[in-house]
């Protein structure tokens, strides 16, 4: 039942993989031929590459290209090949002996391109190469930008990300990588928000305002009142009926 | 229906109970200073003058580098009062004048002159002078009584009446593009003459008429050995213009007021068999006793660093005659009083001690019983300076009284007669540490970490702490502010920074606790190691590492070595790692767990941050790297959380029964930026969460129209961010982000599901510093303190600044006891925790758990140090101050005999009815 979808897989991936092969070759003559494309933000290609090897020293391998696409709205796409005989175990050894897998893409501009300014240097992150393996190669790579539209950071997470240490006989597991690619562009912190405030400020403000509105005093404490004065005027007639009585025991 | 309404009333009567609980949070007047100390500084000394108003005065008054101008108690060291004015060049004091009850005083580079009553401390008028940067100032004297001020500045004189700061006249200064103008003298007669030069070529001396500032006359003298009239000239005798050039090593002499002398006359310092110690710059200092009069003939040359030559200025004006020499001599200064002019010389007595005594100026003889034994504490630096009062005793002898400056800044009042009537350190040495303006010092306080563990409970708000001011450092007593000890730094660079690391704390006995402190030299990077006793000071000697390397990063260990101390790991600028202490055990632990040993790296110039795993050579590899472009925005401040905090609780529950678990990531960085581009609309301030072993970036946000300073507090897993807005001049925001995760894995492979909330409010006020207050094991709710700039104390409780705060209060939202959220963040008075004891210029708040869980310690310190304890949730562990024990106490006792009595009975009664 698994196979099926799997050599779809494969079958999709064949195009791809011819694809790529002349996406290499664009690369390899330089950013020159995106940047007649630029003035469209038609986008353009950086290759993504990656290390693995037993000794922990870094030897960066191509892995496939991004498709960066700059503007208003940025879209990234990755095109990437599968890992060969030889790649795939050095992999596992590489997992083995608890060594890392390393990514790096070179520090581009996602907008401005025209300047072109000559960015040196790469964005590298990594990942321990036997929960990668045990993942079977799905892995999410996720780029950031600062608010200029530089690359300023990448990551990779594997899912599932433990390594559990489980044993992965299949070799066509490791043959394709199952990519989540994203872009991510900082949030804006949001600002005092002071529109709702005061909205809910005035509903307030009127539900009490409402039943409050111009009463004279004797509205208001006509209940304190009332009593108070029928209570003078019981005692004022019970005095007079009491003397009254006084008077009449006098007699 | 019915029963969830009952508990909708009692959730909220118990909202109700809390907010009362937050509010009523304050201190008796009975209270006041009873769990708080503060301490007043005012800076490096600049200026000093006794009040010499009456004889009796116990008056000082002190300017300083800090912009204060305060007056202290000469016999205690109490400051009587003090005004601080505005930090920075603005409000530098550029001179002191003392006449009489009056205390004149240009501020900010000749911007105000200021005239200040010395008895109250108010101030009698003051005046904006001309632009111009300023250069001198003296009094000008008519008939013998002082009415005005001259003050010099680069550009214009100007004279000022002393009796109201009105400008007498002001008068531009000729050629003034070409002459630096760099001293006034006045002595007494109706003219006053500005004296500017022009390097190396000539010297010009004007003299304008007092009445009306015009220029009476004005000549150049041919001097082309000298370049500053202000370092190597005085006036000396009856306007003798003394110079002395390291070039020719000689004197050179020039009467200022005759015409007829066109140049200087020399006398080479051989002539007179003195000799300038090799590389010294020569130092002339010269006395006027009065502004009506001209100054004394006599002066001191300062020949090397402890040698000083007494000389004297023949009638004719030409000779010179040595009186005395002095060496060794460390400090020399003139006194007057009445008519005799004294000279106080300090000299060396031995190791620990030196002695000042009165040297008649005149002759040179040394007046008797008048030494005087300053004790050298050899932790406190070497004397800086010596201020001399001197008086006139019933016998009409010389009494007189010394300030002594030290190099840590600190003043030391001694009094004759008596070997040494000390009257207590000025302000307790201490107030030198806010001599500096940069921030060179470091705090930690320990609580119960310094103390033993069986201590009772009365005292657990005791232990020390340690505070670190350029080459000295101290261990203040956290109860009563009183320093412990203080240690002299040797070899610490003026522009290094430093790092307190207790590696071991008290609990491990017999091994003592030991602090380290990383030193490391700003420019060369460069770093050496001070092992230390925190309780008592002394310096542990403990084999050191060498670090022939610069360092770039330290990093502690949890990993004990054999004798309890926590492994301190730096990393050199090559990424080789050093650990200290490194012995075998160590080294060997450190094999085993080198794989999950990671440490980061910030280089804020190259707004790069990157990540590195130890190997097992103790080599390292750098394993992730995030660059913030440097030309959009630069990072200001990296914060990650403390090793040893502790966590409230891992989750919530929400109002919907469900439970909103908190990321709890220990290696979570907060790195926060501000953006290059200052224009107020384009402005922002970029907030970064940062996994410190991983490089992944787990939240990005942008405050924008935001700009520095920034504060920032993160703790738990929350981060509250108080910056400027720009369209607000005096508004700040705090954005507080909260994230929850269910997911609990190793960390190194976490899940992306995390989520952020935030909110915002504004501030009346900006906040200069902030910190959060931590507890043992956090069972209380946190508050934040910031220092404001009205010099308040802000204990914020956590619940203000939760970003949970809902818009429109539902039911979920009062059971969760969140309260509802408004723009604007209340400042409430209650909530000062420093009451009315103002505590000024606050650069940074520390804040340590004590060994009771309720309390937490707090010190604010800048200007001044305050200490005080908070109480979060309350003193729920702490029985009342009023509470009765002799109450509590003769109940039980009552209560027991009457058991006892009844029992008696009881028995009696059992008996009687068994005979029955």
């Amino acid at each position: 039942m698994a196979s099926v979808p799997r050599s779809f897989l494969l079958l999709s991936i064949i195009p791809t993989i011819l694809l790529l092969c002349a996406d290499f070759a664009c690369c390899n003559t330089g950013r020159k031929t995106g940047d007649g494309l630029d003035t469209d933000f038609s986008g353009f290609s950086v290759p993504l590459e990656h290390s693995f090897e037993v000794d922990d020293v870094s030897r960066f391998r191509v892995r496939g290209a991004l498709q960066l696409r700059g503007g208003r709205e940025t879209s990234v796409s990755l095109s990437q090949s599968q890992l060969s005989e030889e790649d795939r175990n050095t992999l596992k050894e590489v997992a083995v002996v608890d060594g890392l897998y390393k990514i790096r893409v070179p520090r581009v501009s996602l907008t401005d391109r025209q300047t072109e300014r000559q960015m040196d240097g790469y964005l590298t992150a990594f990942v321990r190469a036997c929960s990668l393996v045990e993942s079977h190669l799905s892995d999410v790579i996720t780029l950031h930008t600062d608010v200029s539209g530089y690359l300023i950071g990448v990551s990779i997470v594997t899912i599932p990300g433990a390594c559990r240490g489980t044993e992965v006989e299949d070799e066509v597991d490791l043959e394709a990588f199952n990519t989540t690619l994203t872009i991510i562009a900082p949030t804006n912190a949001p600002q005092p928000e002071t529109a709702l405030f005061i909205e809910r400020m005035d509903i307030e403000h009127e539900k009490r305002g409402k039943p409050q509105e111009q009463k004279s005093f004797f509205a208001k404490y006509w209940m304190y009142i009332v009593p108070l004065v029928l209570f003078l005027m019981m005692s004022g007639a019970q005095d007079q009926s009491g003397g009254g009585a006084a008077n009449g025991g006098g007699r | 229906i019915e029963p969830s309404a009952i508990m909708y009333k009692s959730t909220s009567l118990f909202v109700i109970f809390l907010s009362l609980f937050v509010v009523s949070e304050a201190v008796f007047e009975d209270q006041v200073g009873k769990f708080d100390w503060r301490q007043q500084y005012v800076g490096k000394t600049l200026f000093a003058h006794f009040d010499s108003h009456s004889q009796t005065s116990k008056k000082l008054f002190l300017a300083t580098d800090k912009n204060i101008f305060a007056s202290f108690n000469s016999r205690t060291g109490d400051l009587f009062w003090r005004h601080v004015d505005k930090a920075g060049p603005e409000g530098a004091i550029d001179i002191l004048l003392l006449h009489g009850q009056d205390a004149l005083m240009v501020v900010g580079d000749g911007r105000l002159l200021r005239s200040w009553d010395t008895n109250m401390g108010g101030l009698n008028w003051e005046a904006v002078l001309d632009t111009g940067s300023f250069q001198a100032a003296c009094f000008v004297a008519i008939q013998d009584t002082v009415k005005h001020l001259a003050v010099l500045k680069n550009a214009a004189i100007s004279l000022h009446y002393l009796t109201n700061g009105h400008q007498k006249w002001v008068e531009n200064l000729p050629d003034r593009d070409t002459v630096q103008y760099q001293a006034v003298y006045s002595g007494g007669e109706e003219e006053i003459y500005v004296l500017g030069v022009v390097p190396n070529s000539h010297l010009t001396i004007i003299a304008y008429s007092l009445e009306d500032g015009e220029i009476i006359k004005q000549r150049s003298v041919e001097a082309p050995w000298l370049s500053s009239v202000e370092s190597s000239c005085v006036v000396v005798g009856q306007g003798m213009l003394m110079c002395v050039d390291p070039g020719t090593l000689a004197l050179y002499t020039l009467p200022i007021q005759a015409e007829e002398t066109p140049q200087f006359s020399q006398t080479l310092l051989q002539s007179l068999d003195l000799e300038v110690s090799p590389g010294f710059q020569p130092v002339l200092v010269s006395s006027q006793p009065h502004p009506a009069r001209s100054p004394i003939s006599e002066f001191f040359l300062q020949l090397g660093p402890h040698h000083h030559v007494l000389l004297q200025l023949n009638g004719d004006g030409y000779t010179i005659a040595p009186l005395r020499d002095f060496q060794p001599a460390f400090l020399v200064s003139f006194a007057t009083t009445g008519e005799k002019t004294v000279a106080a010389v300090m000299t060396p007595k031995n190791e620990t001690a030196c002695a000042i005594n009165l040297f008649s100026a005149d002759s040179g003889r040394r007046l008797l019983d008048t030494t005087v034994i300053f004790p050298l504490d050899l932790n406190g630096g070497k004397p800086h300076k010596l201020y001399v009062h001197a008086f006139l005793k019933k016998d009409d002898s010389v009494g007189y009284r010394v300030l002594v400056q030290t190099q840590d800044h600190a003043l030391t009042f001694i009094q004759q007669p008596g070997t040494h009537t000390d009257t207590g350190t000025y302000t307790q040495t201490l107030e030198q540490l806010f001599g500096h303006n940069d921030h060179r010092y470091v705090w930690r306080k320990k609580g119960e970490a310094c103390k033993p563990k069986n201590t009772i409970p009365t005292v657990k708000h005791g232990g020390g702490s340690i505070m670190l001011w350029g080459c000295f450092l101290f261990g203040i007593d956290s109860k009563s502010g009183s320093i412990l000890w203080k240690h002299y730094l040797e070899n610490v660079q003026p522009n290094a920074v430093f790092k307190l690391i207790v590696q071991r704390t008290t609990a491990h006995f017999p091994h003592p606790p030991q602090c380290t402190l990383l030193i490391k030299d700003k420019d060369t990077g460069l770093a050496s190691l001070h092992v230390f006793n925190p309780i008592f000071g002394r310096k542990s000697h403990i084999a050191l590492p060498v670090l022939p390397r610069p360092i770039l990063q330290s990093l502690l260990l949890p990993v004990i070595d054999q004798d309890y101390a926590k492994v301190l790991l730096l990393v050199d600028d090559q990424y080789k790692v050093t650990a200290f202490p490194s012995t075998k055990n160590v080294l060997q632990q450190l094999q085993e767990m080198a794989s999950s040993i990671f440490f980061y790296l910030v280089r804020s110039d190259q707004g790069n941050l990157s990540g590195f795993r130890l190997r097992k050579d103790l080599s390292t590899e750098r394993i992730w790297e995030v660059v913030l472009p440097t030309d959009v925005q630069k990072i200001v401040a990296v914060n990650g959380k403390r090793p040893n905090e502790h966590v409230h609780s891992q989750g919530r529950v929400m109002g919907d029964r469900s439970v909103l678990y908190k990321y709890l990531n220990p290696n979570l960085l907060a790195v926060v930026t501000e953006s290059t581009d200052t224009h107020p609309e384009r402005a922002f301030v970029g907030m970064f969460l940062v996994d410190g072993v991983t490089g992944r970036i787990i939240h990005e946000a942008v405050q924008r129209k935001a700009r520095g300073p920034v504060h920032f507090v993160h703790s738990e897993n929350w981060v509250v961010v108080s910056s400027s807005c720009c369209s607000c001049s005096s508004c700040s925001s705090c954005s507080c982000c909260s994230s929850s995760n269910s997911s609990c894995c190793s960390c190194c492979s976490r899940s992306n599901s995390s989520c952020c909330s935030r909110s915002n409010s504004s501030c009346c006020s900006r906040s200069n510093s902030s910190c959060c207050s931590r507890s043992n094991s956090s069972c209380c709710s946190r508050s934040n303190s910031m220092g404001l700039p009205s010099g308040a104390i802000l204990s914020l409780p956590k619940m203000f600044l939760d970003p949970r705060r809902p818009e429109v209060v539902t039911e979920h939202s009062r059971e969760e006891n969140l309260i509802p959220y408004a723009p604007e963040m209340p400042i409430r008075t209650e909530w000062f925790i420093n009451y009315n004891q103002t505590v000024l210029r606050v650069k940074g708040i520390y804040t340590a758990p004590s060994g009771l869980e309720s309390t937490c310690l707090v010190v604010a310190y800048g200007l001044d140090i305050y200490q005080t304890r908070v109480y979060p949730s309350k003193q729920f562990d702490v029985l009342k101050d009023d509470y009765d024990y002799v109450l509590i106490s003769s109940v039980l006792f009552a209560l027991f005999f009457a058991t006892m009595i009844s029992k008696r009975l009881a028995q009696v009664k059992l008996l009687n009815r068994a005979w029955r």
